[in-house]
């Protein structure tokens, strides 16, 4: 009998008092009803407590609010996908601060490393738990890219935040790879005391485009 | 043989780091002696207490999410054959590859045959319950493979050559002093300069590991959830330690026991809500990662997953503890324990220490294996756990049961009574008929004697001397209620025995004193 064979075996033996499974009563909330900007505000609040910047601009200044953050980069990555209008007032210092990645010619780990920021598009955000959702859509690129530079800067529209969790889960498909990020890494291994900035990205800036 | 139904088949229990090698009131006797062991872990767990109970109250629908997710993973259970093969389907359709495990060993064996495939001598871990649970490290280090955990407190731990203690923060045991010893001592090239602030112990394990993560080959992972319609696993994570393992090697291993499963992906929305809170008393982990498969051109291309029996089915045989299996790990449970609180989790011996590892352990193992079924009687049975767990596992109802099925399991195997036995058998005959116990009352004044002038039984011989280790017994009253009752009606001229003898049967202060 192979091992599979075998473990189904073994478990349909232990079920031999054929259990009921039981209906799920799902009486938690399904959406939070919360308007425009309460759920801008709570994002932010969110997002802050986890020690991640965040800015709320119009849609139109998000170019010149990527521009200042990369200020002090001498490189940055992007995805393939990345709306061109962002990086309108990011090429001052040079065009060739900017990498591109794409899946035709993607960067190697060791050139990744070498970068000092990526700017990524987001699929959804969850204002309640202040968590952005990157599916690897092509504005938000292949996971690696979001994950080795040491500065992430990530724009999520406010049209894609979500209240809750369960109404943002709604939104994505969970067979793509998916990264939940809800600000920078942090780790609470000593005394339990939280610590921010560990492997992942060390500082997350949040552009807020209404 | 394709089919045992309506035939009891034997159990299989687990096997690898399950056992509590010596009996738990021995360990935690030893462990209780270390002060500096207590101060951090009362410290430690009082601080995630609070933390837990303030992102907790935040819910409002808190209980609902808990009476989903306990419904969700017994039916999980009920299910389970039919959502593994399902999980199997999607899973190998989207380029995975699944193997399956009876126990630890055939575990171990298959992860080293897919890392020797690789032609890689070093593996990057994520902390992972499972690959601890089948002692994976040891084994690889045997075949000439070395394992990195990457994990923070896991990496305290292995750094140190000490054995984990909690399920979440494995050297919790640890302050930050000790932590900077520790680097000092065991990681090359530490800074000699470098001080217990925990950003500054942080940054020296990014220092330590970057290099590792960047050029890392084969990755070795567990999973907080599988979900079957879907195919997709998923790792619950803060540090981006598990995001690095889990994106930049060619190769990924996950090991996870069967009962990880849930049915669908909105199944997850419960679970997401009830796991960070319940474990790091946060609103969201930093990182939860997702992957069904393998996806072309992001990640590991080379996907596996080792599917891990070791016990669980032994322990879904047990129709009280089979919900023992809900688990997800969260380790509120030992946060709240008075016990763990104070022993620490090395006292269990096994991977699973506190409340939860109390059942879980002897479940898996079966309740003879070693001292296994002492730790059952590691609790106060205060059910701070149950109320904690978010999935409403039913603790102490288990550890009760587990206590019964350890007694019964002894029953017979020995030709002398033991001292449990003749005190049972007394307790049943005295407890028989009031006149039983009427007789046994005569007794009392003897108990007086042996309290002597200060009224107190300071030592009480046999098994009962557990009881005076650490507290005195008052001497028994000169007379028993009964006595009382039948000598009080009497001299009043009720009949005695009836319990309507009017205002006279108020007992005089004095009487009143020698009943307590």
């Amino acid at each position: 009998m192979t091992a599979r064979e075998d473990i189904l075996t073994r478990i349909r033996a232990a079920l031999q008092d054929s259990p009921e499974a039981p209906q799920v009563p799902r009486e938690y909330r399904a959406a939070s009803g919360m308007g425009a900007d309460e759920l801008i505000e709570l994002l932010v609040d969110r997002l802050v407590d986890y020690k991640a910047q965040v800015a709320v601009v119009p849609e139109s200044d998000v170019p010149a609010r990527i521009a200042s953050l990369l200020e002090g980069a001498k490189s940055f990555v992007v995805p393939e996908g990345l709306d061109a209008g962002w990086l309108a007032g990011a090429d001052g210092g040079g065009a060739s601060r900017r990498r591109l990645d794409s899946p035709a010619e993607p960067l190697s780990v060791a050139e990744l490393d070498g970068i000092d920021a990526v700017v990524t598009g987001s699929a959804v955000a969850v204002a309640e738990t202040g968590t952005i959702i990157l599916d690897g859509s092509a504005n938000q690129g292949r996971r690696a890219i979001s994950l080795v530079p040491d500065h992430h800067i990530c724009v999520v529209k406010a049209a894609d935040i979500a209240g809750i969790l369960p109404e943002a889960l709604r939104r994505i498909d969970g067979t793509r790879p998916i990264t939940m990020i809800s600000g920078p890494s942090a780790t609470s291994d000593i005394e339990l005391e939280r610590v921010e900035g560990v492997h992942g990205p060390r500082r997350l800036d949040v552009i807020i485009a209404r | 043989m394709t089919t045992f139904l309506g035939m009891p088949a034997l159990p299989a229990f687990g096997s690898g780091n399950l056992f509590a090698g010596e009996s738990f009131p021995k360990a935690a006797h030893r462990e209780l002696g270390n002060a500096q062991l207590r101060a951090n872990l009362g410290h430690a767990t009082h601080t995630i207490r609070d933390k837990r109970q303030a992102v907790v109250s935040e819910l409002p629908d808190w209980e609902q999410l808990r009476d989903a997710g306990s419904a969700i993973k017994e039916s999980v259970m009920a299910r389970l054959p039919e959502l593994l093969e399902e999980f199997e389907a999607n899973f190998t359709a989207r380029g995975g590859v699944i193997h399956w495990a009876r126990d630890a060993r055939e575990a171990n064996e298959i992860v080293a045959g897919l890392v020797r495939e690789t032609g890689e001598t070093e593996v990057v871990k994520v902390k992972s319950m499972a690959t601890q649970e089948i002692g994976l490290n040891e084994y690889l280090e045997e075949q000439g493979i070395e394992a990195f955990e990457t994990d923070l407190a896991e990496l305290i731990v292995q750094l140190d050559h000490d054995k984990p203690s909690h399920i979440l923060v494995p050297a919790i045991h640890k302050n930050r002093t000790e932590i900077r010893d520790i680097f000092l001592r065991e990681m090359p090239g530490a800074d000699p300069a470098l001080t217990d602030d925990p950003p500054v112990l942080a940054m020296a394990a990014r220092e330590h590991l970057r290099r590792k993560f960047l050029t890392a080959k084969v990755a070795v992972s567990g999973a907080n959830f599988a979900l079957a319609d879907s195919g997709t696993l998923a790792v619950v994570e803060s540090e981006g330690n598990g995001r690095m393992c889990l994106t930049l090697p060619e190769t990924l291993i996950t090991v996870m026991g069967i009962e990880k499963l849930l049915p669908t992906w909105q199944d997850l929305e419960v679970f997401m809500q009830l796991l960070p809170r319940s474990s790091t008393g946060e609103r969201m982990n930093p990182y939860t990662s997702l992957w069904t498969g393998v996806t072309e051109g992001d990640g590991p291309q080379n996907v596996h997953l080792v599917l891990l029996d070791n016990g669980r089915s032994a322990a879904l045989a047990d129709e009280m503890g089979r919900s023992a299996l809900h688990c997800i790990r969260c380790s509120a449970c030992m946060n709240v324990c008075p016990v763990y609180e104070r022993t620490g989790g090395h006292a269990y011996g096994s991977t699973y220490p506190g409340p939860i590892g109390a059942i879980l352990s002897p479940l898996l193992t079966g309740i003879q294996a070693e001292e296994n079924n002492s730790l059952p009687y590691a609790s106060s049975l205060c059910g701070a756990c149950y109320d904690a767990c978010p999935v409403k596992i039913n603790i102490p109802d288990i550890l009760v049961h587990l206590r019964s099925v350890d007694v019964d399991s002894k029953r017979g195997t020995k030709k002398v009574p033991s001292q449990m036995d003749l005190g049972m058998k007394a307790a049943s005959w005295a407890l028989s008929s009031g006149r039983n116990l009427g007789l046994v009352e005569k007794g009392l004044p003897l108990g007086r004697l042996a309290a002597g002038r200060d009224k107190k039984i300071k030592k009480l011989p046999g098994i009962a001397g557990g009881w005076t280790q650490s507290r005195d017994i008052p001497a028994p009253p000169a007379q028993s209620f009964r006595d009382w009752w039948a000598k009080e009606h009497r001299d009043a001229g009720g009949s005695p025995g009836t319990p309507d003898g009017g205002p006279s049967s108020t007992p005089s202060p004095e009487t009143k004193e020698a009943q307590q």
